[in-house]
């Protein structure tokens, strides 16, 4: 099937719309970067109540089978459970850090994986499953590099908040 | 199975694509009978919604007939024909459970994006980009239907396809608009856009019980088909200086509720629009907030501005002082359609909420690209290709 051009062709692809997308970001009014990064507790927050998130103190998985410290606090209000974990085996450095997102087994986005899974599997009952790709791409245009930005994205997009 | 996909900046193709499983327990496989664009669409397609690949099914206003259904699903059984809402949500969240769908917490398996972007990841969307969940859309003729108990809704009998079919996206994000910007008895009430989101907004305004309201848009079969299906008086902002209009409509105050259904692209016939396209096509362009701007210094003071239209990031001098001074509320919402949708389907089914005008157009999945040419350029006084996957 031939492709289709809608409307007028701008000049301004995906590439662009992604520079526009990461501009939007929050920048700190802190002049360097957050000190306690590394070590600060990633946390969800559940639609239940706290006995219900670990019952006889027993974690749910896939957290349990981490290396994480865990807390379990009650929320504010009505607003349920607060489910605090961070790892506790040290974290890769320069290189091997890039990696580890690269191959997805980061430790801290290994932990937040899997907190956002025990909200979905307590709230829900399932954890949701994205959807097979379509496998209708047609041939990258020559020269594009598209593709291959919005793959690396791809690979932290369950981890944590950062890029 | 046929599918329209998104192949880059304004290419579209018909493609066959491998049919869509159940993957989950609480999904269930619609066979499409009728879907349709809707503007957010034109956002994707123009490249100013990121994540989107190549190969990517668009689409998410339609409605269909259940084939089958995962072991999870209670509700539903194959052979009914629902209206699906466009944003997924488990009905189970906090965000859910207070009717926030579109912020649902356990809809999207890509939360990283909007999480890194946003501060805050919002619920999975179909066909709209893989920030949004990276869900297939809705231009095919099977689609994928998550946590299909909370966002399928039973069409009731006599209700024509075409009708319910805009319950799915247009109806709702309208009355949204009308509803969560505190439309009241008495009000005065204007609409920046008559497409279907604007038309819908302007008459869930009216039934909420407004005295007044004021659709604004350029387009004169638009205009003319606003102010014929849904009563509004109507307003064209190429010919007349919009907020002296208003201000000389409603005793010098300017409305109670400005609500915009325009978004990102807007168009204006000031100099700012030059200014932002050149901007835009050196890769520096940002959202276009003309419509916004424009309501926030119409809206009286102590008003509220309600932003319908669909936004990405940043915008380039919005009016934070007329906001501020004159005591604005102003919010924006994906539309929580699961919210709305019955109750739309009932003042449908009543003759309250006239919705089919807005199908145009009817033609095949085939002719997708085409629709999306007429309805991007509104050629012939298109207002909603819908495709139908029989024809
Ligand atoms: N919040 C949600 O959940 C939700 C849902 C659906 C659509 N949307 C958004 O709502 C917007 C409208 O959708 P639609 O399907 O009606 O699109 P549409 O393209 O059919 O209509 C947009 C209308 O805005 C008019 N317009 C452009 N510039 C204007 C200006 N400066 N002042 C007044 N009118 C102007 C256009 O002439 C056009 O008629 C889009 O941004 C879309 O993405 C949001
Ligand atoms: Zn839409
Ligand atoms: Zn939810």
């Amino acid at each position: 099937m031939k492709r289709v051009v809608i409307g007028a062709v701008s000049l301004a692809g995906t590439a662009a719309a992604i520079a526009r997308w990461l501009a939007t970001r929050h920048r700190g009014t802190a002049p360097m970067k957050d000190p306690k990064a590394q070590r600060r507790w990633l946390a969800v927050t559940i639609n239940c109540l706290p006995e219900d998130v670990a019952p006889e103190g027993r974690l749910p998985e896939p957290l349990a089978g981490l290396d994480a410290e865990v807390r379990i606090a009650k929320a504010p209000g009505d607003r349920g459970t607060e489910l605090y974990a961070r790892p506790r085996t040290p974290l890769p450095i320069g290189p091997s850090a890039i990696m580890a997102k690269l191959r997805g087994d980061d430790p801290r986005d290994m932990v937040m994986s899997a907190l956002r899974q025990v909200k979905s599997l307590i709230e829900t009952g399932e954890v949701l499953q994205p959807d097979m790709p379509s496998g209708a791409m047609r041939p990258a245009v020559p020269g594009s590099t598209r593709g291959k930005v919005v793959d690396m994205a791809a690979v932290r997009a369950a981890g944590e908040r950062r890029l | 199975m046929k599918a329209v996909c998104w192949q880059g900046v304004n290419e579209l193709t018909v493609e066959r694509v491998p049919d869509p499983e159940i993957q989950n327990d609480q999904d269930a496989i619609v066979k499409v009978v009728a879907t349709t664009t809707c503007g957010s669409d034109l956002h994707l397609l123009s490249g100013h919604i990121p994540e989107m690949h190549a190969g990517d099914v668009i689409g998410h206003e339609f409605l269909g007939e259940i084939v089958e259904v995962g072991s999870g699903v209670r509700r539903h059984r194959p052979g009914d024909r629902v209206v699906v809402c466009s944003v997924i949500g488990c009905g189970r969240c906090w965000s859910c459970r207070h009717d926030l769908w579109s912020l649902c917490e356990n809809s999207n398996p890509k939360p990283g994006f909007t999480d890194m972007a946003w501060g805050g990841s919002t619920a999975g969307i179909f066909g709209y980009s893989h920030a949004m969940g990276g869900f297939r859309g809705s231009h095919a003729e099977f689609v994928r239907v998550p946590f299909a108990d909370q966002g399928t809704f039973t069409v009731p009998d006599g209700v024509e396809d075409t009708s319910a079919l805009f319950t799915s996206d247009a109806a709702p994000t309208g009355w949204m608009g009308a509803d969560l910007g505190g439309v009241k008895p008495g009000d005065v009430v204007a609409v920046w856009g008559c497409g279907a989101v604007g038309q819908m907004a302007a008459r869930a305004a009216m039934l909420l019980g407004a005295e007044q309201v004021i659709s604004i848009d350029r387009f004169p079969e638009r205009l003319a088909m606003t102010a014929r299906h849904v009563g509004s008086e109507v307003i064209d902002y190429t010919t007349t200086d919009v907020p002296a209009e208003l201000r000389e409509r409603t005793g010098g105050r300017g409305p109670d509720v400005c609500i915009e259904a325009v978004g990102m692209e807007a168009h204006s016939v000031g100099p700012e629009q030059v200014y932002e396209q050149a901007k835009h096509q050196l890769g520096i362009g940002l959202d276009r907030p003309f419509a916004v701007r424009e309501a926030v210094h119409a809206c009286r003071t102590g008003g509220s501005v309600f932003i319908l239209g669909v936004f990405a990031g940043m915008v380039d001098r919005f009016p934070l002082g007329a906001m501020m001074n004159k005591g604005l509320t102003v919010r924006g919402a994906q539309q929580n359609g699961h919210r709305y949708i019955p109750m739309l389907l009932d003042r449908v089914a009543k003759g309250e909420l006239v919705t089919s005008h807005l199908a145009t157009h009817m033609m095949s999945l085939d002719d997708a690209p085409r629709g999306y040419d007429m309805f991007k350029t509104k050629k012939d006084g298109c207002v909603r290709a819908v495709f139908r996957p029989d024809i």
